[in-house]
């Protein structure tokens, strides 16, 4: 390792280890349930699921907000939280953006940026330089001396990084940090924090219920419903191959049919694997497959669909089609068919869960 | 597992165990010294004495014939106020409002001295329109009617804020509902807002009731000289002759009290158990009914009621002030402001009071804020079943009258502190105990309500920055929640400087306060020093009552207690 590097990092190199972390908050299902990860140092994990599914639990766990039932919490080779012990969340060396943002509306933009530093004893030229940069990083320094209320929503999320920033703590945690802010803002605010997550070096948590945002800013998308982790994987990974019926179901953007092929067959199938599988009567097992619309095509030598819904987006049209059998899919197309038409589909390719 | 919960919970692990401690020893340890007392006096047949006297059983019925007389009053009062106000399109509600509150802020025996300055014989104001009676005709107010009159007048305020607060919950959309299934404006008043009106009416009632039963200030002094005895005046009598059986008799006499108080907020209970309507959709009724050409007469009479109960006693009270003798003729030539020299500049007695008071009523206040919010922050942030105990604790002292907070003092600080050595009785810190237990409640409702509001991002952001308890505490939550601090301490300081119950009891040479010295400068005789403080007392009521009608904009729904 670069040694003039290390030198600068003033952090601890740890990469965060949740074992086996479960949560029960006596509502007779666990919130959390057995979860095992590992985020590599300077990861940039997003926690992807359904609301209701224990990844915001997760995350207060991790910043020490919540204690665990059973399992722990691991910084490097320290414990953070296990169901005996727990670091309180003023000596983690963490930080967090909130949904709400949770600016301090008595204090001015620069105090609640520079508010950790002032917690740690750091005062005069030296406070002053760490919080302007923070500002700087976000690119608010011309409204040090304004007052939250008087920003808009994007501006107030980036005095939240910003106030994030200025410690350079270990690890970052992010509750769904974009659900109050406007669509346009939303494009804006994922680079602030691809950026944020550069320049800090820090490992961060993103919790979210928004596929495209998981897969946009993270190194890493881990995927939780029920309580259960069902995935990790990078997003590349995670969207060409996901595992199981769930997985396929939040990330997929496509259709699950369920079809017989025999046990061992590919992962991938082909038009041909596809049509065989649609059509063949024997005993095989039945298996989920994910069927992404741009593998949908609508051509001669395909099986007849009927078309049932049309949606127009823009450069495309969007269509939902019911195979012969009754099950769902949906295929991009550049012309507007017909509500009841029936067309021949190929399905061009298909990702068995 | 309570032990997890410890560790994560953000307060430092004595915090709880501190509060429940406090709250305790403040509201739970002299209602059972109280209890024990009562037990004892029954046991030792001691209380069988008593029972036995007619004066005892004369003045249960004279509390329970005043109290309810004075809650019908209340009731009809209050209750035309509040429809009125809540319901109706008459202007200047706001105005309307806040002057209706003031006969309950103003302190019971400043208006018994203002209602005695308006009628009877010598009255000031009388006599400069040559309207007095006969000398020597009776002062009318010297009866059960006349204590039951200005109960009425002191206790509509609460019927009015009770039943307003029940009309204002009222969902609008109930109404338009009514409206649109074609009923007219005086079937939707009948069959729709009465009914649902009738639990805060109901709540109000048992309210001016129980408030009935412990005053002190208006039977002290219109029954005191006519002989007619209520409870909490016999228990002052009592204590004045002070001998051999006091702490048993005044100990039973609290605890009948006691009872008639609970069983008037049982009986508000009961009837309510079977009357709970909770109204679904958004509160929020606007002024539903156009009184047309009527609005004018119902401004009016409105107007003059308040002009009745409110301006003209506070006129006599006024003009008492600055006759030099009581009875003398009202006139330009005989004005002199001798009496405000004389209780500001020259009687030590005064004096002495005006800063007994204001240490009292100052310290109070900033102490309950103290309490106040170390209790908001752990009830808010602690998941124990305890939890619930210690907020009803905290209710106990508030809801029973402070002539029985008294006697319960009293009879825990009558003997020196064992071990200490100490004697608190006859000081300033009784006085003290007894107000922070007393208005501990007060105190602590609005920081609760501005507590609960907060977001709790705003603490745990403060945590993850590494601000432990009592850094947040100073840093972050305190001033998140200072408007809601200060109206507390308003509040407190409003009516712990107005309180006469708890210190009349209390009290000794050196220690009274201005509730204390406004009731003794007219038992004495001096009317026009005791109309001075009492006028001097009311503008510090409309001061601070101001103060807190101008905060209102930033403070939790509900804190104000006057306001929507």
């Amino acid at each position: 390792m670069d040694g003039g590097l290390a030198a600068e990092r003033c952090r601890a190199v740890a990469k965060l280890t949740l074992h086996q972390l479960s949560k029960d908050f006596g509502t007779g299902r666990p919130a959390v349930d057995a979860v095992s990860m590992e985020i590599r140092d300077g990861g940039f994990l997003a926690l992807l699921g359904p609301s209701g599914c224990g990844k915001t639990t997760v995350l207060r766990m991790v910043a020490g907000f919540e204690t665990p039932t059973d399992g722990s919490i691991l910084l490097g080779e320290r414990v953070m939280s296990d169901a005996a012990r727990v670091v309180p969340p003023e000596r983690r060396n963490m930080a967090m953006v909130f949904q709400s943002y949770a600016l301090w509306p008595h204090m001015t933009v620069a105090e609640n940026v520079g508010y950790p530093l002032k917690v740690r004893g750091v005062t005069g030229e030296r406070y002053r330089a760490k919080v302007l940069e923070a500002l700087r990083s976000v690119r608010l320094e011309a409204y040090g001396d304004r007052r939250p209320a008087a920003l808009s929503g994007g501006q107030r999320q980036r005095v939240a990084l910003a106030r994030c920033l200025v410690t350079s703590p270990d690890v970052v945690l992010l509750d769904e940090p974009l659900a109050n802010l406007d669509r346009h803002l939303r494009g804006e605010m994922e680079d602030a924090f691809r950026e944020f997550h550069a320049r800090s070096g820090a490992t961060m948590i993103y919790v979210t219920h928004d596929q495209a945002e998981a897969m946009a800013l993270a190194t890493d998308v881990a995927v939780m419903a029920d309580g259960k982790l069902l995935q990790m994987a990078a997003p590349d990974e995670l969207y060409a191959r996901p595992e199981g019926r769930r997985v396929g179901e939040l990330v997929g953007r496509g259709a699950v049919l369920s079809v017989r092929a025999a046990a061992g067959a590919a992962r991938h199938f082909d038009w041909q694997a596809v049509q065989l599988a649609l059509t063949r009567l024997d005993n095989a097992p039945s298996v989920d497959l994910l069927v992404r619309p741009q593998d949908v095509h609508i051509g001669d030598g395909g099986l007849p669909a009927v078309v049932e819904s049309v949606v127009f987006e823009g450069e495309r049209y969007t269509m939902g089609l019911r195979l012969g059998d009754g099950q769902c899919l949906r295929v991009h197309w550049r012309e507007r068919l017909q509500v009841g038409a029936v067309v021949p589909v190929i399905i061009a390719g298909g990702w068995r869960l | 597992m309570p032990l997890h919960a410890q560790q994560t919970n953000s307060q430092p692990r004595w915090l709880f165990p501190f509060v429940g401690l406090l709250v305790f020893s403040l509201c739970a340890v002299p209602l059972s010294r109280l209890v024990a007392a009562g037990f004892r006096s029954i046991w030792s047949g001691k209380a069988l004495d008593l029972l036995r006297e007619p004066a005892v059983w004369q003045a249960a019925l004279n509390t329970l014939t005043t109290s309810f007389l004075g809650m019908i009053v209340a009731l009809i009062i209050g209750s035309s106020f509040a429809l009125v106000l809540a319901l109706t399109d008459v202007r200047a509600r706001g105005v309307l409002g806040f002057l209706f509150m003031l006969p309950t802020m103003i302190p019971p025996q400043v208006t018994a001295l203002s209602w005695v300055g308006l009628s009877g014989p010598s009255s000031p104001l009388l006599k400069a329109i040559g309207l007095a009676p006969a000398l020597g005709s009776p002062q009318p107010l010297y009866s059960i009617y006349g204590i039951a009159l200005l109960f009425g007048v002191q206790h509509a305020p609460l019927v009015f804020l009770s039943l307003r607060a029940g009309l204002l919950a009222l969902p609008q959309e109930g109404i338009d509902a009514a409206r649109l299934s074609g009923a007219s404006s005086r079937q939707v008043l009948r069959d729709i807002v009465l009914p649902l009106a009738v639990p805060g009416l109901i709540a109000g009632a048992a309210i001016a009731f129980v408030s009935g039963v412990g005053n002190f200030g208006i039977p002290a002094i219109l029954g005191m000289p006519a002989a007619i005895y209520t409870l909490p005046t016999l228990i002052y009598a009592r204590f004045a002759s002070f001998g051999p059986d006091t702490f048993g008799d005044i100990a039973m006499l609290s605890a009948m009290i006691a009872i008639l108080a609970i069983a008037g907020l049982g009986l508000q209970e009961r009837v309510l158990r079977n009357r709970e309507y909770r109204t679904i959709g958004a509160a929020g009724l606007t002024a539903s009914f156009n009184l047309g050409l009527w609005r004018l007469p119902v401004e009016m009479a409105l107007w003059l009621l308040l002009v009745v109960m409110l301006v003209l006693p506070f006129l006599a009270l006024v003009a008492g002030s600055l006759v030099s003798t009581y009875g003398v003729v009202f006139s330009w030539q005989t004005i002199s402001l001798s009496a405000y020299d004389e209780i500001l500049f020259r009687q030590a007695v005064t004096q002495t009071a005006f800063v007994n008071s204001l240490f009292l009523s100052g310290l109070t206040a900033f102490g309950l804020l103290v309490f106040g919010v170390l209790t908001a922050y752990t009830l808010t942030h602690t998941k124990s079943r305890w939890t619930g105990l210690v907020a009803a604790m905290i209710e106990i002292p508030y809801a029973l009258p402070g002539v029985v907070i008294a006697v319960a003092f009293i009879l825990i600080f009558a003997a020196p502190i064992p071990l200490v050595g100490v004697t608190l009785y006859g000081t300033l810190w009784i006085i003290l105990l007894a107000y922070l237990s007393s208005f501990f409640a007060v105190g602590l409702k609005p920081i609760i309500s501005a507590f609960r509001q907060l977001d709790p991002a705003l603490e745990e952001a403060a945590r993850l920055s590494g601000a432990r308890f009592w850094r947040r505490l100073a840093e972050i939550l305190v001033p998140l929640i200072a408007p809601a601090a200060g109206a507390s301490v308003i509040l407190v300081f409003l009516i712990a400087c107005n309180e006469l119950t708890v210190s009349a009891l209390l009290w000794s040479a050196g220690t009274q306060t201005l509730g204390v010295a406004i009731y003794n400068l007219d038992d004495s005789g001096s009317y026009d020093l005791a109309a001075a403080l009492s006028v001097l007392v009311v503008l510090m009521i409309v001061v601070l009552m101001l103060l807190l009608e101008w905060m209102a904009a930033w403070l939790p729904k509900g804190v104000v207690p006057w306001r929507n």
